[in-house]
């Protein structure tokens, strides 16, 4: 009786990764608990452990090999203590069925995540600009990089943000090149260390604070709010606050209702913030060394789900204006707006629509305060026609705020009542089934649009 | 941003007194309480005129700990406090017309009218405000203690709060960075007794609140907050101590306010004998008196000549924010944001 071993999932949004080596040979006999492999993601290397006990029968995947999934036998062993069917070494998805024929990834195969297709040409990238292919994480990291090396006054600061390299390892080699004053390490005490930060701003330096996740900064919104974003207001003018606040926002994978909420509405409401939310890695780049350099508070939402997407960005110092929002594809039937990661959502769902004869206008609103609303409204008096895609909640959100400047201001050109694709109305449910039902998906948007062209 | 761990320190650090005041301190200690004394009763004045509105928390009883403590501040070292910030704006030097004009919502106040009581601050005078937020000055100010240490400027930052705030958990998140990183901030706990309404024995399960920084290894002393002396010796120690790179220090300032928590507050939680007895035995300004005239180093004459001076100052400081024009309605808009330069 043999047991396959399979490539495990070292974190909730692990697709592939690495077999960086193998402990054991063929002919070996390994007990629970040993380990018998060392798995490499972009975020971390991880050793995996026997779960079950037997010989080694086959080694299924070779040392080096890149891209493997989530769920393929990487190995197999045989033995009494084997008898057991039960996977090993990690929960496989729910929703893959029995692996499939034992292929060894080509080593070719490269780790990131190829983005969507669909990319219209960036009037704000010069043409003769060298473009190199860089993840989000990783121009999120240039970024501060670059910004540190500008001004020495730019430091970071946040939970495992050092010698952990970053919890998503958005920070990694920082501390390496800046040493441990201006990449610091802070206790878990999200409240505090926000108000150290806005403290500091004020004091004169330009901090980045690093939020592991958005759903911890509640902890910290009253600093953010009461102290960061009024003060200059409450000061006539005196006391400045360059901080930026980052970290990855909204839905991750499974890690269900207090790890998965999306807070864009929340910091979108308050005056005296600036938020910024961008999508493919040459914006979060030149979005983030601008929200560095802005005098004023910045709130910046990454998407964990982005991290290792794969885009072009032009080299050198990148630097975007923050709020104006970018038609990512041209279209004159209908007009979907969406921030951060719905943005590859709706280039998705605009392929879809296209085969039924619909061509869609994707604008990315990559600021949402100040929201750029003459490049929606320019292009609803186009199409008339105008669908809002968000990931969070849709009562008093993103969707409603664009929907009512579209109807305030060009009511006389829709031809439809807008309709707003968001997150169901409930808190974000673990089980998968329930998960990917309460998210907003392609199917969605497509359906939406379609509902406004009346199709 | 590690550093070597230190052995624990016990928590009261005994203050030896000295004699570091001269009498020009002393002259000057007396003008600036009664400058607060008197600009805190007129602003309670203008508040039953209706001229002030909102919330107007005073100072008055606490005079001796703002004046105190200012007294040992360095040029370039930082004051943040919560929203009982009168007295500390005019110990910092902040003209009281700017002050008074900003209690009134004008045009010339501090904030140009869109702070008001709780909201104000000086760039000039060092002064960071000014926080309605109970606790959050805690961290703002440890944050300004970091600004420091980074630039390692060798300035300080005085930090305010009361002892209603001293059962904040952020006041606690602060200490543990503060004391870990060795920030250069002194924490000044202004007990008065009364969080609003509630004494600190019905909310604090330890009520000698220089302790609080015991299990972060934060040297504390208790010091009489109505002795303007007593106030600027424990000062100048603390202040040394968190100069020298050896981090925090806390001082609770025992203290007492005679006025309610805020002007709406009839202060029902105690007697009119206890406030009257702190009045009569405590007061700051009248132990400071009876200090010049027993010492010689005034005359009834000379403290009498001070009095009609800020009297003076208060007068104007109060029509002043009577008279001066509102803010312009364009300042609506101004200062939600400043301008990005040019990219």
């Amino acid at each position: 009786m043999s047991v396959d071993v399979l490539m495990p999932a070292l974190s909730p949004t692990m697709e592939e990764g690495t077999l960086a080596k193998w402990h054991v040979k063929v002919g070996d006999k390994v007990s629970s608990g040993d380990v018998i492999a060392e798995i490499e993601t972009d975020k971390a290397t991880m050793e995996v452990e026997a779960v079950d006990e037997g010989v080694v029968e086959a080694i299924l995947v070779p040392e080096g090999a890149e891209g493997v999934k989530v769920n393929v036998p990487i190995a197999r062993l045989t033995g009494e203590g084997a008898a057991s069917p039960a996977p090993s070494a990690a929960t496989p998805a729910p929703e893959v069925v029995a692996a499939p024929t034992p292929v060894a990834p080509t080593a070719a195969a490269a780790a990131p995540v190829p983005a969507p297709a669909v990319v219209l040409a960036d009037p704000e990238i010069p043409a003769d600009a060298k473009l190199i292919k860089t993840t989000v994480r990783d121009a999120l990291r240039d970024a501060m990089a670059e910004e540190m090396r500008n001004d020495p006054t730019v430091f970071l600061m946040g939970e495992e943000v050092a010698q952990y390299q970053g919890a998503y390892k958005v920070s990694r080699d920082l501390l390496q090149e800046f040493g441990a004053k201006r990449v610091i390490d802070t206790p878990i005490t999200e409240h505090g260390f926000a108000g150290l930060g806005v403290g500091a701003a004020m004091g004169g330096l330009k901090p980045i604070v690093e939020f592991m996740t958005f759903n911890f900064a509640m902890q910290a919104i009253d600093q953010i709010i009461n102290s960061a974003a009024k003060t200059l207001y409450m000061s006539g003018g005196q006391i400045r606050c360059s901080i930026v606040f980052r970290g990855p926002n909204g839905a991750a994978s499974r890690v269900a209702a207090q790890h998965s909420q999306d807070y864009s509405a929340w910091y979108a409401n308050v005056p005296g913030l600036k938020v910024v939310a961008p999508y493919d890695a040459a914006d979060a780049k030149g979005l983030l060394k601008a929200a560095i350099r802005d005098p004023n508070p910045v709130i910046f939402l990454e998407h964990e789900m982005m991290y290792g997407h794969e885009f072009e960005v032009p080299e050198g110092d990148h630097v975007l204006p923050i709020g104006k929002a970018k038609v990512r594809r041209v279209g004159v039937h209908v007009t979907l707006t969406a921030h951060s990661r719905m943005v590859g959502l709706a280039l998705e769902a605009a392929e879809a629509l296209a085969k039924d004869g619909i061509e869609a206008e994707v604008i990315d609103l990559r600021t949402l305060r100040p929201l750029d609303h003459e490049t929606i409204l320019t292009s609803v008096r186009k199409t008339n026609r105008l669908v809002s895609c968000e990931e969070g909640w849709g009562p008093m959100g993103v969707g409603a705020e664009v929907v009512a400047r579209v109807v305030e201001h060009a009511f006389d050109y829709l031809d439809a009542p807008p309709l707003r694709v968001h997150q169901e109305d409930v808190p974000m449910p673990y089980a998968a089934n329930l998960e990917a039902l309460a998210l907003p998906t392609v199917d969605k948007i497509v359906a939406a649009a379609k509902a406004v062209c009346y199709r | 941003m590690a550093r070597a761990p230190k052995a624990a320190k016990t928590a009261a650090t005994a203050l030896s007194s000295s004699n570091s005041v001269s009498k020009e301190d002393l002259l000057n200690f007396y003008r600036e309480m009664l400058l607060i004394r008197r600009f805190e009763e007129r602003a309670g004045q203008l508040y039953g005129m209706g001229l002030i509105g909102g919330f107007c928390h005073l100072y008055i009883g606490q005079e001796a700990i703002a004046v105190g403590m200012q007294s040992v501040k360095q040029p370039g070292d930082q004051v943040i406090t919560g929203y009982r910030d009168h007295g500390h704006m005019l110990a910092c030097g902040m003209d009281p017309r700017e002050v008074m004009a900003e209690l009134t919502g004008r045009a010339a106040g501090a904030s140009k009218g869109k702070g008001g009581s709780m909201h104000m601050f000086s760039t000039t005078a060092d002064f960071y405000g000014g926080h309605g937020i109970v606790g959050a000055q805690v961290s703002l100010g440890t944050g300004l203690g970091l600004s420091n240490y980074y630039s390692d400027n060798g300035k300080v930052a005085f930090v305010y709060f009361g002892d209603g705030a001293t059962n904040q958990g952020q006041v606690y998140e602060s200490f543990n960075m503060a004391e870990l990183w060795s920030l250069p901030v002194v924490y000044v706990i202004e007990n008065n007794q009364y969080a609003m309404g509630t004494s600190v024995e019905r909310a604090s399960a330890e009520t000698h609140l220089y302790k609080r920084g015991v299990s972060f290894n934060i040297p504390g002393a208790e010091v009489d907050g109505m002795d303007v002396v007593a106030v600027r010796e424990a000062g100048l120690k603390a202040a040394e101590h968190a100069r020298s790179g050896k981090g925090p220090f806390i001082l609770e300032m025992k203290t007492y306010r005679y006025r309610g928590h805020s002007m709406s507050d009839p202060a029902k939680y105690r007697t009119r004998e206890e406030v009257d007895a702190v009045r009569k035995t405590r007061d700051p300004i009248d132990h400071l008196q009876e200090r010049l005239e027993t010492s010689g180093w005034a005359d009834e004459a000379a403290l009498k000549a001070i009095d009609a001076e800020v009297k003076k100052i208060v007068a104007d400081a109060a029509e002043f924010a009577r008279t001066a024009p509102e803010p312009d309605p364009s300042e609506l808009y101004t200062d939600v944001y400043l301008e990005t330069a040019a990219q």
